[in-house]
């Protein structure tokens, strides 16, 4: 049986008293998507933080299939496809889109440390970024500066930066937050786009973006993992309705 | 070399603690609200000069000009922060270093046209000249005024912070300011009136000074480099870090001049550059 | 730069190469540099030390402009590239051109070792470090008198002539041609930076630091990298000032000369590449024409002028026009 694509064993993290992360243990194979999903300061942001590194935990193991990469600095992870997006739009203000997802690329193909070459010259990494933009419908607007960009647009390029770094697991951090309404088929799009070769686990509380792309998912509360599974069990499971998604008294 | 060293130990304290008045204040308001105050200098500078001012020009006794002098720090940041401050609270480290160092440069400018060049006199009252002798230590009697007068307010800022509802309200906005906000805090105004009690202290912290370091109009960007140093190494928004960094540095310059004088300033530059590295978020500082 | 408004069908190829074309201002701008030959012959020591400050300039536009690293320490680097010129040619090698090599290899060492710990921090930590490196070079120069001459300054400063024919006099003339190539040859090499992959790399640095490492790019690595490259600038800024002046004063190392050259950078528009070129010479024109005001009062308007310039200006002039000539553009015709 082959390893999964990411794997936590007994992850822990606290902050003095406040524990927000507790003896998380869960594996993601090859391929899936997986939601990731529960209340307000369930510690789900905190869970992905410590995957990629930004937060180092107290405890436990993070493997990326084979290999452990608990104490690898963040950007090295990336590099070994282990890529996320962020919640609150992280991106390069000034920046247009095309320079932005051109330079991801050009990080990823080692190619950022050239000082003495121009641009312009490196056309494989450029026709790559533009190709990026263009199939997240972004093509006709990459030449304007990320802060002129409509804040849906800005969401898809938040998932353009990470598609430039060609990942293998692709952790998406609420993609649908703050969308208008108008907005979201784009995203939706962008979503089912993704290749079959990208493992992708999602944060949502858009239950309609859950249920409709997640093939498992896993419920978070308190910094613990309460129940995973298919996403019909999840909904008839009466923990889950009490924690998260409130009693139906209607239907 | 017991007699010197003590000698060297105590006068170093008492620097320390002329030290710790000028940059707890700004300590605390960097660590509410992030706002590089390069000018907290220029408010102590201006409290001397009211103290000269008064005492020369008006005869007032010496300690009738400190609470004088607690105001005039005050008043100028208010006037400062509303004018000016309070724009740039979500701007760049650069801008607000910037704009600050800008204000710094009037005030000295401003210093000398008012006041001249020449370092300004103070005349103690005499109850504060001469020294006591104990154990074959000679202690200056200012000197131990000013050590007085830091414990002093070190307990009032601990206990205002500790018991106090004002104190409460600062320690959550340095603490998570957001979630403050979200509580219904009025952080804008408890940052105000932080602001203007640090400045207060800066202001009182130079009238205290003229008679330890002198005062002159340089004296805003001479002993900024000490106050932030202090603060850096201290830690953000914390008492006790602005203390026990005050008083390493002031101790840590006697013994220095006193010592090894050919080395000048470079062993603190040396010292701070060292704990910074260790220590980026300062001693007792969190982040 | 200012932003290209690409026609309908335009490529991203075309987009790019837009951007950084030679405009004809930038052209204009050089040519104008020669202006001084012919109408202010006899300010041509001026100009020369005008075009060393724009040099500074320029080295610091690198890392604070591009890569927003905020250095209230950076004379360290002129410093140290104008006392190594100097004092190598007190004892006996007075060569320009080779001295210039090896201040920018001095200055470019000290910059890679202090790299590691620039790149390490930000805000306010960053900044005191920055400042505490310098003043402590400062203070390690006035030291050791042996070897720098302490606050009396550097004796016996010994620039041999220029491709042993051009000497250094005190009308300039050689003074002010050398320093404008120099200048020129460096800004090219910062143009081309800045408009490579790692250019672009920069830029992304100091828009946003955390996105950085979360496309897999080596932060450290590249601040290191700009660090070293700016410090060696620096460096040869500096020793062009020892050989055009045949002086070197503990001034060089100050916090005075920190200070002025950030300013220089601000008034002139950081991250445009010209803009500390434009600063360094509207200061230094200003501070020669009032040389007779009282120094502090001098410094009185500076501060007013950094006030004004953050509060209303914070982008400086070149950001100023730029801002005037886009929305100029957005008018409807």
């Amino acid at each position: 049986m082959t390893a999964p694509v990411l794997a936590t064993r007994a992850l822990a993290k606290r902050f003095g008293s406040l524990i927000v992360a507790a003896d998380i243990n869960f594996a993601l194979p090859q391929g899936v998507r997986y939601a990731l999903i529960g209340p307000n300061g369930a510690g789900k942001t905190t869970l992905i933080n410590l995957m990629t590194g930004m937060l180092r935990p107290d405890g436990g193991q993070i493997f990326l299939g084979e290999q452990e990469i608990t104490s690898l600095r963040p950007a090295e992870r990336v590099r070994r496809g282990l890529v996320r997006t962020f919640q609150i739009n992280t991106l390069f203000p000034h920046l247009s889109a095309l320079e932005a997802v051109t330079l991801a690329v050009c990080e990823r193909r080692g190619d950022a440390g050239t000082w003495w070459r121009r641009l312009p010259g490196y056309r494989d990494a450029v026709d790559e970024a533009y190709g990026i933009l263009s199939s997240l419908n972004l093509g006709h607007d990459c030449y304007r500066v990320t802060r002129e960009l409509a804040y849906g647009q800005q969401r898809l390029l938040e998932i353009a930066l990470a598609l430039a770094t060609r990942p293998k697991v692709l952790l998406l951090d609420e993609p649908a937050a703050g969308v208008p309404r108008d907005e979201s088929p784009a995203l939706f799009a962008a979503i089912s786009g993704l290749s079959e070769d990208i493992t992708v686990l999602f944060i949502e509380h858009d239950m309609s973006i859950v249920f409709r792309f997640a093939t498992r998912i896993i419920v978070m509360v308190g910094g613990r993992v309460l129940v995973e599974g298919a996403p019909d069990e999840i909904a008839a499971d009466p923990r889950v309705r009490e924690v998260y998604l409130g009693q139906k008294r209607h239907g | 070399m017991i007699g010197p060293f003590a000698g060297v130990l105590f006068d170093g304290f008492a620097y320390g603690m002329l030290l710790f008045i000028l940059s707890v204040g700004l300590s605390v308001t960097l660590g509410m609200m992030n706002f590089i105050n390069l000018a907290h200098c220029s408010f102590a500078m201006l409290g001397g000069y009211v103290t000269v001012t008064l005492m020369d020009r008006l005869g007032w006794p010496f300690f009738a000009t400190l609470p004088v002098a607690f105001l005039a720090g005050a008043a100028a940041s208010v006037v400062l922060e509303r004018a000016l401050f309070r724009r740039l609270y979500r701007a760049s480290d650069l801008d607000q270093c910037l704009l600050t160092i800008g204000i710094v440069f009037m005030s000295v400018a401003g210093a000398a046209y008012v006041w001249g060049t020449v370092q300004q006199p103070v005349q103690l009252p005499g109850y504060l000249q001469g020294s006591v002798t104990f154990a074959g230590i000679s202690f200056a009697v200012y000197r131990l005024f000013l050590i007085g007068a830091a414990l002093a307010i070190t307990i009032i800022l601990v206990a205002g912070l500790e018991w106090t509802r004002f104190g409460a309200q600062v320690r959550a906005a340095v603490d998570n300011q957001r979630m403050a906000r979200g509580l219904g805090i009025n952080v804008d105004g408890a940052f105000a009136v932080t602001f203007a009690l640090g400045s207060g202290l800066a202001g009182l912290g130079g009238a205290l000074a003229i008679a330890i370091v002198g005062l002159d109009p340089a004296f805003a960007f001479t002993y900024l480099v000490y106050v932030l140093i202090v603060v850096s190494v201290g830690g953000l928004a914390s008492i006790g870090g602005s203390f026990a960094a005050a008083a390493l540095l002031g101790i840590s310059d006697m013994a220095g001049k006193y010592y090894v004088p050919e080395l000048g300033a470079f062993l603190i530059y040396l010292v701070m550059v060292g704990l910074l590295m260790w220590r980026p978020a300062g001693l007792f500082g969190r982040r | 730069m200012t932003a290209a408004t690409p026609t309908a069908g335009a490529g991203p190829h075309s987009y790019l190469q837009e951007r950084i074309r030679w405009r004809w201002i930038e052209i204009a701008f050089w040519l104008a540099t020669l202006a001084p030959f012919f109408l202010f012959p006899l300010y041509l020591q001026l100009a020369s030390q005008i075009a060393i400050t724009a040099l500074f300039a320029l080295s610091l536009d690198l890392i604070l402009g591009y890569a927003g690293i905020v250095s209230l320490g950076h004379a360290a680097f002129f410093g140290l590239g104008a006392y190594t010129a100097g004092i190598i040619s007190k004892y006996g090698w007075g060569e320009p051109l080779s001295l210039l090599v090896i201040a920018a290899a001095v200055a470019g060492l000290v910059g890679y070792a202090m790299s590691f710990i620039i790149a390490r921090f930000r805000h306010l930590a960053l900044i005191m470090i920055t400042l505490g490196l310098g003043l402590l070079l400062h203070e390690a120069a006035n030291s050791a008198h042996w070897l720098t001459g302490g606050a009396d300054g550097l004796q016996g400063v010994r620039i041999w002539p220029l491709l042993e024919t051009f000497k250094f006099d005190l009308y300039g003339r050689t003074a002010y041609t050398y320093s404008l190539i120099v200048l020129f040859l460096a800004f090219l090499v910062a143009r081309r930076l800045i408009h490579s992959p790692f250019g672009l790399s920069l830029r992304g640095i100091r828009e946003n630091p955390v996105r950085m490492p979360a496309i897999g790019a080596p932060s450290r690595a590249h601040i290191r990298k700009i660090y070293t490259i700016s410090a060696a600038m620096a460096g040869v800024a500096g020793a062009l000032l020892a050989e055009t002046t045949a002086t070197v004063s503990l001034e060089v190392l100050s916090f005075q000369r920190s200070a002025d050259v950030l300013v220089i950078l601000i008034l002139g528009g950081a991250g445009r590449l010209y803009g500390g070129l434009l600063g360094a010479i509207i200061y230094m024109v200003a501070r020669d024409l009032f040389s007779g005001v009282n120094p502090q009062y001098w410094y009185f308007w500076i501060g007013l002028l950094l006030v004004a310039v953050v509060m209303l200006l914070p982008n400086g002039i070149l950001g100023g026009l730029a801002k005037l000539a886009s929305s100029w553009r957005r008018k409807p015709s």
